[in-house]
């Protein structure tokens, strides 16, 4: 009889073999793949005879949404609660980054920029463009920063709270070296710690060194990796964010190493309360706006991170899912291209790529090569991305509508339950069919 | 361009005044035309007291003179203006400097010049830690000594040192070069002494030109990067 060590399985064998053959460590992109509870551990209590629902396809559910409002002179108001979180132009083709801003102004939301500064192509397709100040501040300039709609001060994010980002050489085209002052070909490797402030007391000055600069017209948002939630998100209200960005576990990004992908911070359903609890015993609910991120990817997540108090979510690995990634095909002039061909070059298939670190994206996403680029048509893209968002606000709004809300910001903790034990600990919600919130004091 | 005639002075008293109305009138000044002319006016900024984000994200030709000491990040993403600071600053002054001068009489605190991409920033006396971490393009000379890790993953420009530096002088080092007349006491990872060429100390002598500081071009020492963290692993480069 075969007997497979639970300790040491073939995948930890897998990982020890490598590790001793290659003397590396695994770095790869997209985000963590081990099984987290999700918002798909909790469901609604929509409406029956207690509550009254709203009729689906009728009566108006808004999902405007205003983000800034704080401090800044010309706050964000956006038509949905979806936004588009930052993707460096590197990590990410410009025809991608093209398509992101169309699909984004479109629906009339925000994008977001990167890890390597402002492309022309995003700016001129976004009408609404939130731009990075990250610890490398590679490309950052203060006209770009002029031409912005909203400042990303970026500390962290979920994939790797506590490291910098990373760009293989590969991706360091002429254009992207270029835009970073860095040698083509080089691995470039971010700074985790900004170059001209540490602490909260330094962030404090250093957002009203941004706000005098741009004359305390542009929002201010604060981007951190979800793992101190709470001390983390006072922190920032403290130093002046206007919206506060947690960014979950589940989150992704073009290249880090796997060590910090799958070991590192906690998932987003348990930042999210942590986060709105925060908000609250600073008593700014409300006037500083709460962003949530990682691993969204359906209206069904959208409700739910709502009805736990975010004000919005952001989406980077589903909206380049809603491009192709992972897909067996790509489209070539109107017609689908089979790519698995070169998913098998890397030694991988579609359903299971996530190297984007390695600049050979069979689908053109996470790209610099020009032929491989060019399997993505901005404007194909923009019009799947414009699709995606699209059921995401309708998923939104039926769940909204059905727990009687003509608002999707109505939405509240009081509409959900759990599924598991885990859930509802961290979500605080109740173990659906009880009254039991797990870690409740009182509630034991 | 370093000097110029000026308009007439313009004086500002933080004492009586805050540093958003001070900005706010740096900000609104007309245009860039005046560049060429040389006629760029002054603005005398009195009783600094050591205030933070003083002449931040000025774009145009202006010639500041701020008399006394400056807090963090004076002159921060400077383009085009002169800005020069008879007294000490505090961290990162003309931090992400575009282009323009910012020249500081006195001493410096931590992370001067940070992912400055252009222009000159010059200190007269020491600096203390990770001056010019980061820069991206700028010259920045140092008429005394700067502090640990200077020029940490600094990717392009000239840091120019007449003093000593502290220990981790170019840690992690792209393609910035960095001279030091006085002792180093210790490299970075992947900083390494060069030889000096002819074109070395021209370059540094220009500097001490421009920055008005003493110095012998021949007594420096060239440092640079080894390269050997270009690549993540370079025994293996192939295997990610």
């Amino acid at each position: 009889m075969l007997e497979e060590s639970y300790s040491f399985n073939r995948t930890v064998m897998d990982y020890i073999h490598h590790a001793a053959e290659h003397g590396l460590y695994e770095i790869r992109g997209l985000g963590a793949k081990r099984a987290l509870p999700t918002f798909d551990d909790l469901v609604f209590l929509t409406a029956s005879a207690s509550r009254y629902p709203l009729e689906g396809y009728r009566e108006k559910c808004q999902t405007k949404t205003l983000l800034g409002t704080r401090y800044a002179k010309k706050p964000i108001e956006l038509e949905i609660p979806i936004t588009i979180a930052g993707m460096s132009f590197g990590a990410l083709s410009a025809n991608v980054k093209e398509a992101l801003g169309q699909a984004a102004t479109a629906m009339g939301t925000s994008t977001t920029t990167g890890d390597g500064g402002m492309t022309p192509e995003e700016r001129h397709s976004s009408k609404t463009l939130v731009y990075q100040c990250l610890p490398s501040r590679y490309g950052f300039n203060p006209d770009d920063l002029r031409k912005a709609n909203a400042i990303e001060l970026v500390i962290g994010q979920g994939a790797k709270p506590g490291g910098g980002g990373m760009l293989l050489g590969q991706k360091i085209s002429p254009r992207v070296a270029a835009m970073r002052t860095l040698p083509a070909g080089i691995d470039q490797r971010s700074a985790c710690r900004h170059p001209d402030w540490t602490g909260p007391d330094d962030l404090a000055i250093k957002l009203r060194e941004l706000r005098e600069i741009t004359d305390w017209q542009l929002p201010i948002y604060i981007k951190m990796g979800a793992t101190r939630v709470r001390e983390d998100v006072k922190l920032a209200v403290k130093a002046g964010a206007d919206v506060v960005v947690i960014d979950g576990m589940q989150g992704g990004t073009a290249a880090t190493q796997q060590t910090f992908i799958e070991h590192a911070g906690i998932p987003t359903l348990a930042a999210l309360p942590l986060a709105v609890e925060a908000l609250d015993e600073m008593n700014v609910l409300g006037e500083v706006q709460l962003i949530i991120s990682g691993g969204i990817r359906s209206g069904a997540d959208v409700a739910k991170a709502l009805a736990l108090g975010a004000n919005a979510v952001a989406i980077g690995q589903g909206v380049l899912m809603a491009l192709g990634c992972n897909s067996a095909t790509y489209v070539q002039h109107g017609s689908r291209v089979d790519a698995t061909d070169d998913y098998a070059r890397l030694e991988t298939a579609p359903g299971y790529c996530h190297h984007c670190h390695t600049g050979r994206c069979p689908v053109g996403i996470t790209t610099q090569l020009p032929e491989l680029e060019a399997r993505l048509d901005p404007a194909w893209g923009a019009q799947r991305l414009k699709n995606y968002l699209q059921v995401l606000t309708m998923e939104l709004t039926t769940l909204a509508r059905a727990c009687g809300k003509s608002n999707v910001h109505h939405l509240e903790r009081e509409d959900l339950v759990a599924l598991t034990i885990e859930a509802a600990a961290m979500a605080k919600v109740p173990l659906a069919g009880t009254n039991w919130i797990p870690g409740l004091a009182g509630n034991e | 361009m370093d000097r110029v005639n000026t308009l007439p002075v313009v004086d500002w008293d933080l004492a009586a005044v805050s540093v958003r109305e001070l900005n706010q009138f740096l900000h609104d000044l007309p245009g860039s035309e005046r560049e060429a002319t040389g006629e760029w006016p002054t603005i005398r900024v009195h009783n600094p007291a050591g205030q933070h984000s003083i002449a931040v994200g000025l774009q145009v030709p202006v010639q500041v003179e701020v008399l006394g000491d400056g807090g963090y990040f004076l002159a921060g993403m400077n383009q085009h203006a002169l800005v020069t600071v008879h007294g000490n600053v505090g961290w990162s002054v003309a931090e992400n400097i575009m282009s323009g001068r910012v020249h500081v009489k006195g001493c410096a605190s931590e992370c001067a010049g940070a992912s400055g991409q252009g222009g000159l920033i010059v200190i007269e006396k020491d600096t203390s830690s990770r001056c010019g971490i980061s820069m991206k393009g700028c010259d920045i000379v140092v008429g005394g000594s700067v502090g640990h890790m200077s020029a940490f993953m600094a990717q392009a420009g000239t840091l120019v040192v007449c003093g000593d530096a502290a220990a981790g002088l170019g840690d992690s080092l792209y393609e910035a070069t960095i001279y030091v007349q006085g002792l180093i006491h210790g490299l970075g990872a992947d900083a390494r002494e060069e030889p000096m060429t002819s074109a070395d100390c021209e370059r540094v002598a220009t500097l001490l030109s421009r920055a008005g500081l003493p110095g012998d071009p021949k007594q420096f020492k060239r440092i640079a990067s080894a390269r050997s963290l270009y690549h993540w692993h370079a025994d293996a480069a192939n295997e990610y």
